[in-house]
C-alpha cells in the first residue's frame, strides 16, 4: 500500500513537471528557442495569485484568472521586447543568453517587491481528497486536480494544434519559418501566440505547484523549471505528448529513487537516467529524427 | 593590456596606502586616545549611565561590545549591546568587580566583517580591555584575528560557527552549531520525549548536516532509537512526502528537524495534509517559523525548539531581567540579549576568580582569564552551572521552548 502512496506522489509531482514541460516544449517546437525564463513565469504567476487572493480575502479563483491574464501579457511582452529583435541574430546563443537574463531580471524584481522571506501559499484546491482502503491510502485533492488538469491541457493542446487554423499555422512555422511566411502565415504573430499559450500554462502550473508545495520565494520556479526542461528533453523536445510522458517519468523516478535507493542521490539518479536515455535515443522518448535537407 | 596595467597598479598603490593607514590605526599613540574618546562619547549614549559612577579608586575596567546596531540584523546587535548594558549597570550598582567599576561601550558593525574590525579598533583606542562580541559568526571570526594578535580576552555571546573560538583567547556563551545536535539528543533523552526518532536534514548545508552528525553520534545508548534519517538538498526542497512517509512508516513519534524554518514550514504543512502528527523538534534555525507570512501557525502547534532562553520563564533571574529590559528598552529580550547578559557575568566571575585588576596589561589579563575560564562555574539566564573547555566551548544544560497558541513558551 505504501508503494501506491509513493506512486501517487510521483504522479502528482510528475504532472506538475509535465504542465511546465508543455510550455517549454511548445515554445521550443515552434520558435526553436529555449525560454529559460519559463520557470520564473511560474513564480510570477504564484506571486500574482498570492497578492490578488490576499487582497480578495482568499478568493483564489479571481487570483488564478488575473494570474493567467497577466502571465500571458508578460510572456507576449517578453517575446516582443527581448526575444523578437534577436530572432534574426547570427548566433542562436544570443536569444538563449537573453532568456537567462530575463530569468534573473524577474527573480530580482520579485526579490525587490516581496523580499527573500518565504511566503506560505494557501492552496487553490479546497477539496480534501479521497481516502481509500479504509484510510490507508490518502490521495490529496490537489493531486487529483493536478493529474486531471494536465491530461485536459494535453488533449486541448493536441486538438488546438491539429484541428484549428492557428494550430496548423504553428505546425507550419515550426517546420519552416521561411516557407510558412511565403504561404501567407504571419510568423511573428504565430510565435507570439505560442508564447501567450506557454505563459498561460506557466500561471496554471504555478497555481498547482504552490498548492501542492505551499512555499513561495523568488526562486520557487527556478528548480522545477530546470527539472521540467529535463522532462521536455527526456520526452523529446518539441513533442507535446513527449513532454507529458517525460514529466510523469521524471516525477515517478524522482520519488521512487528517493524512497528505495537514497534520498540524497535522487537528483543524481534522475539526471543519470536523462544521460542514458539521450545516449540510446538522442531525440528523447517521442522525439522525431528530422533529416536535415540540403 | 596597457590600460589594464595602469588600473592594476593604481589599485595596488591604493591598497598599499590603505594597509599603511590601517597599520597606523592599530598602534595609535596614547595622545590621540582622549580625542577618540570624546568623539565616541557623542556616538553612543549606552555608556552614559556607567560613566556617571566612576570607581572610588579612579581605575575602571573597560568592556566593549560589538554587534550590528543598524541594518538587517539590527535586532541581534541591539539585543547584545543592551543585554550587556543591563548586566554592567547591575554590577556597577552592586559595587563593581573587586571594587572596580566597569566602563562600557557598544559599537556598530552593520553585520560586516570589515566594519566589525574597525569597531574593534575604535574600542581599542578607547581603552577596551575585554571584548563582548562580535554578535554574529562571520564578524566574530574576523575580529578574533585581531584579538588573537593583541592577546585580548574575547567572549562572543552568540557567534555559533565552529571557527568563532578557533583561538585560545576566545570563548563563547551559546552552543556551537554542531553541538546543538548533542544538546538536542540530551534534551530528548532527559525529558523522555520519544521512543522512535526520525530525522529530516539538509544534506547540502553544513549547518544542518553538522548538527545531524553530532545528533546521531550522541544518540548512541540513549533511551530512544533513530528509525529513519532522510536527507534533502537545496535543489530538492519542495517535496518532502517521501521523507515524511518513511518516518511515518517507521513509526517515529518525534521528528528531529535540524534545518531552517523556511523548509520546515513546508514539512509541517505536508505532514499535516498526510495526517502525520509526531512531535517536531528543531534547533535555533527554527526560530522565525511563526513569522512566515500567511503561514497557518496552528500547524506549528506543539513544535519544540532548542533555544537557550525563554522570556516567559518564571525563575527570579529571568523575571528580573525581562522586567529591567522592558523598562529600559520597551521590548521583550530575546536569546541574544540573554547570552550577552550572561557573558558579562561570566567575565565578572572569571575576573574575580583570577584576581584581575584594571592596571594589568591586556595580554596579562587575557592569560589570567584564559586559565580562570576553565575553572569557574557560572549560572545565568541561559543555563545553570555552565563550565568551559580550554577550546572555548561551553558545557551547559540545553533548554527548549514549545509553541502553544501561536507563541513560544518554556517547555519545562
Amino acid at each position: 500500500m505504501s508503494f501506491l502512496t509513493y506512486l501517487i506522489n510521483g504522479l502528482s509531482l510528475g504532472s506538475i513537471y509535465a504542465i511546465i514541460a508543455l510550455g517549454y516544449t511548445m515554445v521550443y517546437g515552434i520558435a526553436k528557442m529555449l525560454n529559460f525564463a519559463h520557470g520564473d513565469f511560474i513564480m510570477v504567476g504564484c506571486y500574482i495569485i498570492f497578492s490578488v487572493s490576499g487582497a480578495m480575502s482568499g478568493n483564489s479563483a479571481v487570483g488564478i484568472i488575473v494570474a493567467i491574464i497577466l502571465c500571458t501579457l508578460l510572456g507576449v511582452t517578453t517575446e516582443f521586447v527581448a526575444y523578437r529583435p534577436l530572432r534574426g541574430a547570427s548566433s542562436p546563443l544570443a536569444v538563449l543568453i537573453t532568456a537567462i537574463g530575463v530569468s534573473y531580471l524577474l527573480e530580482n524584481i520579485a526579490l525587490l517587491i516581496y523580499g527573500a522571506d518565504i511566503k506560505s501559499f494557501s492552496s487553490v484546491v479546497k477539496w480534501e481528497g479521497l481516502s481509500l482502503a479504509g484510510g490507508q491510502l490518502q490521495i490529496q485533492g490537489v493531486t487529483i486536480v493536478t493529474i486531471v488538469i494536465s491530461v485536459v491541457i494535453l488533449i486541448a493542446l493536441q486538438l488546438f494544434i491539429n484541428r484549428t487554423k492557428q494550430g496548423q499555422a504553428m505546425l507550419a512555422a515550426s517546420e519552416d519559418k521561411g516557407a510558412a511566411a511565403l504561404m501567407g502565415i504571419n510568423v511573428n504573430r504565430t510565435i507570439a501566440l505560442t508564447f501567450a499559450i506557454g505563459s498561460a500554462l506557466a500561471a496554471i502550473a504555478g497555481a498547482l505547484l504552490c498548492s501542492a508545495y505551499p512555499s513561495l520565494s523568488p526562486y520557487t520556479g527556478a528548480m522545477p523549471g530546470i527539472k521540467a526542461f529535463v522532462a521536455a528533453v527526456l520526452g523529446g523536445i518539441g513533442s507535446i505528448p513527449g513532454a507529458m510522458i517525460g514529466g510523469l517519468v521524471l516525477g515517478i523516478v524522482e520519488i521512487l529513487s528517493k524512497t528505495y535507493i537514497s534520498s540524497q542521490l535522487s537528483d543524481a539518479i534522475v539526471f543519470g537516467i536523462l544521460v542514458v536515455v539521450l545516449l540510446v535515443r538522442p531525440t528523447g522518448i517521442l522525439g522525431k529524427k528530422v533529416q536535415e535537407k540540403v | 593590456m596597457k590600460k589594464f596595467n595602469r588600473v592594476f597598479s593604481a589599485a595596488m598603490a591604493f591598497a598599499l596606502s590603505a594597509t599603511m593607514l590601517a597599520g597606523c590605526g592599530d598602534t595609535a599613540p596614547a595622545s590621540t586616545e582622549g580625542a577618540a574618546e570624546t568623539a565616541a562619547d557623542a556616538q553612543t549614549d549606552a555608556q552614559a549611565s556607567s560613566e556617571a559612577a566612576p570607581a572610588a579608586s579612579g581605575a575602571t575596567f573597560k568592556f566593549g561590545a560589538i554587534g550590528p546596531l543598524t541594518g538587517a540584523a539590527a535586532a541581534y546587535g541591539n539585543a547584545v549591546v543592551n543585554g550587556a548594558q543591563i548586566a554592567v549597570d547591575e554590577i556597577n550598582a552592586a559595587g563593581g568587580i573587586g571594587g572596580y567599576q566597569i566602563e562600557y561601550k557598544g559599537e556598530d558593525d552593520e553585520l560586516n566583517a570589515e566594519k566589525s574590525v574597525n569597531a574593534y579598533n575604535t574600542l581599542k583606542d578607547w581603552g577596551m580591555q575585554i571584548l563582548i562580541g562580535s554578535t554574529t559568526s562571520a564578524c566574530s571570526i574576523a575580529v578574533s584575528e585581531n584579538t588573537k594578535a593583541d592577546n585580548m580576552f574575547q567572549i562572543t555571546p552568540s557567534g555559533s560557527a565552529e571557527d568563532c573560538v578557533k583561538y585560545d583567547n576566545v570563548f563563547r556563551v551559546c552552543f556551537s552549531d554542531p553541538n546543538q545536535g548533542i544538546a538536542s539528543a540530551q534534551y530528548i533523552n532527559d525529558h523522555n520525549l520519544a521512543t522512535k526518532v526520525g530525522i529530516i536534514y539538509d544534506n547540502s548545508d553544513v549547518y544542518s548536516s553538522g548538527i545531524y552528525q553530532k545528533f546521531v553520534e550522541e544518540s548512541e545508548g540513549k533511551n530512544y532509537e533513530i528509525v529513519s534519517a532522510e536527507a534533502y538538498t537545496q535543489d530538492n526542497n519542495t517535496d518532502f512526502s517521501v521523507q515524511l512517509q518513511k518516518a511515518k512508516d517507521a513509526g517515529a513519534d518525534l521528528v528531529f528537524l535540524p534545518i531552517y524554518y523556511s523548509d520546515a514550514s513546508l514539512i509541517l504543512t505536508q505532514a499535516n495534509t498526510m495526517g502525520y502528527a509526531p512531535t517536531f523538534f528543531g534547533v535555533d534555525g527554527m526560530d522565525g517559523i511563526l513569522s512566515v507570512e500567511n503561514f497557518d501557525t496552528s500547524l506549528a502547534e506543539g513544535l519544540m525548539l532548542l533555544t537557550p532562553f525563554a522570556a516567559d520563564a518564571t525563575d527570579d533571574l529571568t523575571v528580573n531581567f525581562v522586567k529591567q529590559y522592558n523598562d529600559k528598552y520597551s521590548e521583550t529580550p530575546n536569546q541574544f540579549a540573554a547570552d550577552a547578559y550572561d557573558a558579562v557575568y561570566i567575565v565578572k566571575t572569571a575576573m574575580e576568580s583570577a584576581g584581575v585588576t584594571p592596571d594589568m596589561s591586556i595580554s596579562d589579563m587575557c592569560e589570567a582569564l584564559k586559565t580562570a575560564m576553565t575553572q569557574i562555574e557560572a549560572t545565568g539566564l541561559t543555563s545553570a552551572k555552565m563550565t568551559w573547555e580550554a577550546t572555548g566551548e561551553p558545557n551547559k544544560e540545553p533548554k527548549a521552548v514549545v509553541i502553544k497558541d501561536g507563541a513560544y513558551v518554556s517547555a519545562e
